[in-house]
């Protein structure tokens, strides 16, 4: 009970920081939940389970063109393409899954690696399609939702909100059910795993499914949010930042995703401020963690002072 | 030029990238092979190589080649120290955890790639090739400097194969390979094998760059096709196997030269990278590799 009291009181918090804070805040808020709703999705393979992947920056590219090539191209409007979005990211997830779980640990984060790399290629290929490198604008009628136009401030971060909502309350809860226990299970030792009668191969997939749709359906939140789908969102880079956040917050904590972004937001803002080098920071964020703090900020949290911490 | 001339030259210049994909890949294979530690930064390393080269090649005076040769000796001891530091600071405290250091590594590698876009900058820029020859077949010139990369390639190949399996050093390495506990337990002392392994897949990388540089350009981001081009070629040539890479740098170079001369570079890039995963999967020693 207190934890869904602390997830409630967090998002309370973060409703009132995005309505009560400057525009320039509220534009940066909303930017913070999409990339942790997709920071979330991979810390439930990455974090619970132990699935460290190199490649979900494929499942929220997925997500994005899934819903942003029908609203280019036949002018979808913004629920089903949201909606195509999920589903692409999770479909994406189950066609590489399949194959990539037939590998384990640094293969796996090859295997993942080169998928992602063989679809951020392919939106190049296909830039008669995708408008490969260069990308295109999410035209604006499809960017309203029930009425409001999700390029003003306020419905933009709203509509960042609850999809932030919805993730981590749904994320609360499989982790505290019987599957988010099978879940931890196979990251501990998954031949104990095997032993209890829990089909790792299935279990790891259908974890890896639900991670794509997360990520899908911040892709594609993405897209309609800030009105713009490219190529670059296919990069390495979108597969490391997840791996980022996660890291920072504390890998295996529902709230680590968020903190983690939003520090991490913050923090190349404040850098870029300061100087040019901002990716600087982040390899050495990156070193200095799994250097002296491979547990991140909740891990330290959840080891020192409150054991419960989900 | 009809269809003959056009597959020999796109055989050639799939040779070329088969000579500049084997220097890249020597390096990652040697490190993997010893150490077991996937080195996200290896591209990087190679990227400041090429970097060192241009400083080189505007410090030293007199003709092209006498820039070359010093690029030739000073990238890779540069380049190595700095592995060599890398190894000391980061993996060994690491304990040379698999899955850590590919983390860290990655951080390497975003510190080492703003690292040459804040000293040497956005642009692309050329260093010139030592020398200038070009020969003349019937149907098309071509540059000499690319043939001399490939024979390079050959000896670099060759000098890593004779010091793996002639000398002291590379018997040491061998036994650090096969079994790092019982290295120990005959008095190896491990760290220093690990430190100079690292620098020595790094320094490599960096004079494969040297090497390749005057035939391409010079840039900050120039590491990330060499590390996806290597990785691709020691996956499928077996993880830690010598023949298997230069094997698999050879397939991948030439069908990459063909199917980009016919096709396109990206579709090339694509079904190799497919290619690599699906090697992962379904015959995880590689193509070449013995059975596990």
């Amino acid at each position: 009970m207190r934890a869904w009291a602390v997830h409630l009181a967090v998002l309370a918090a973060l409703l009132a920081a995005g309505l009560l804070l400057p525009g320039y805040h509220t534009t940066n808020l909303a930017r913070i939940l999409v990339l942790a709703t997709f920071a979330a999705g991979y810390n439930l393979a990455f974090g619970y389970t132990g699935l460290l992947s190199l490649g979900h920056a494929m499942f929220f590219a997925a997500g994005m063109y899934a819903a942003a090539l029908p609203a280019w191209h036949w002018g979808w409007p913004a629920a089903p393409a949201l909606l195509a979005g999920t589903a692409g990211g999770a479909l994406m997830a189950l066609a590489t899954g399949a194959l990539a779980l037939r590998t384990a640990g640094v293969s796996f984060m090859i295997v993942t690696l080169m998928f992602a790399q063989a679809f951020a290629l392919a939106i190049l290929y296909f830039n008669g399609w995708t408008g490969g490198d260069e990308g295109f604008v999410i035209p604006s009628a499809s960017r309203h939702l029930f009425g409001t136009s999700l390029a003003a401030d306020t419905p933009r971060f709203l509509a960042a909100w609850s999809l932030f909502a919805l993730g981590l309350l749904l994320s609360l809860a499989l982790v505290r059910s019987r599957f988010g226990r099978v879940m931890v299970a196979l990251r501990e030792n998954e031949e104990r795993a095997r032993m209890l009668g829990i089909n790792p191969f299935a279990a790891k997939l259908k974890v890896l499914v639900i991670s794509g749709a997360w990520s899908g359906a911040a892709g594609a939140a993405y897209a309609l949010l800030f009105g713009y789908a490219g190529g670059s969102f296919a990069g390495i880079q979108y597969s490391i930042l997840p791996m980022l956040y996660v890291l920072l917050g504390g890998a295996g904590t529902t709230l680590g995703a968020v903190l983690g972004a939003g520090l991490m937001f913050y923090l190349t803002e404040f850098a870029s401020s300061v100087t040019s080098a901002w990716l600087f920071l982040v390899g050495l964020v990156l070193v200095v963690l799994v250097l002296f703090a491979p547990k991140g900020i909740l891990g330290w949290v959840r080891a020192r002072l409150w054991r419960e911490l989900p | 030029m009809g269809f003959g001339p056009f597959l020999l030259l796109a055989l050639m210049e799939g040779l070329v990238t088969a000579a500049v994909l084997s220097l890249a890949a020597v390096g990652l294979s040697l490190v993997f092979g010893v150490m077991r530690v996937v080195n996200v930064a290896h591209g990087e390393f190679f990227m400041l190589g090429a970097v060192i080269a241009w400083f080189v090649a505007g410090l030293v005076p007199g003709p092209a080649w006498m820039a070359f040769l010093a690029a030739l000796v000073l990238a890779p001891l540069v380049v190595g120290a700095l592995a060599a530091a890398v190894d000391g600071l980061v993996l060994k405290r690491l304990n040379y955890d698999p899955e850590a250091t590919i983390v860290a590594t990655i951080g390497v590698m975003y510190m080492v790639q703003q690292a040459a876009l804040s000293f040497y900058g956005p642009d692309a820029r050329p260093v010139a090739a030592p020398f200038d020859w070009r020969f003349q077949l019937p149907w098309f010139g071509y540059s000499g400097y690319k043939l001399f990369v490939v024979a390079a390639a050959v000896a670099v190949l060759l000098a890593v194969w004779l010091g793996m399996t002639r000398t002291r050093a590379g018997l040491v390495m061998r036994a650090t390979q096969v079994d790092r506990d019982v290295a120990r337990a005959f008095g190896i002392d491990v760290e220093r094998v690990y430190m100079g392994t690292f620098a020595l897949g790094a320094g490599l990388a960096a004079m494969g760059a040297v090497l390749y540089v005057p035939i391409s350009q010079a840039h900050y981001l120039m590491g990330h096709d060499p590390l996806l081009l290597s990785f691709i070629v020691v996956i499928i040539g077996g993880l830690g196997s010598l023949r298997g890479t230069l094997v698999a740098a050879l397939v991948i170079g030439l069908s990459d030269g063909v199917i980009s001369m016919f096709f396109s570079p990206t579709l090339a890039k694509i079904l190799a990278t497919l290619l690599v995963a699906m090697v992962l999967v379904f015959r995880p020693q590689g193509l070449f590799g013995a059975k596990a």
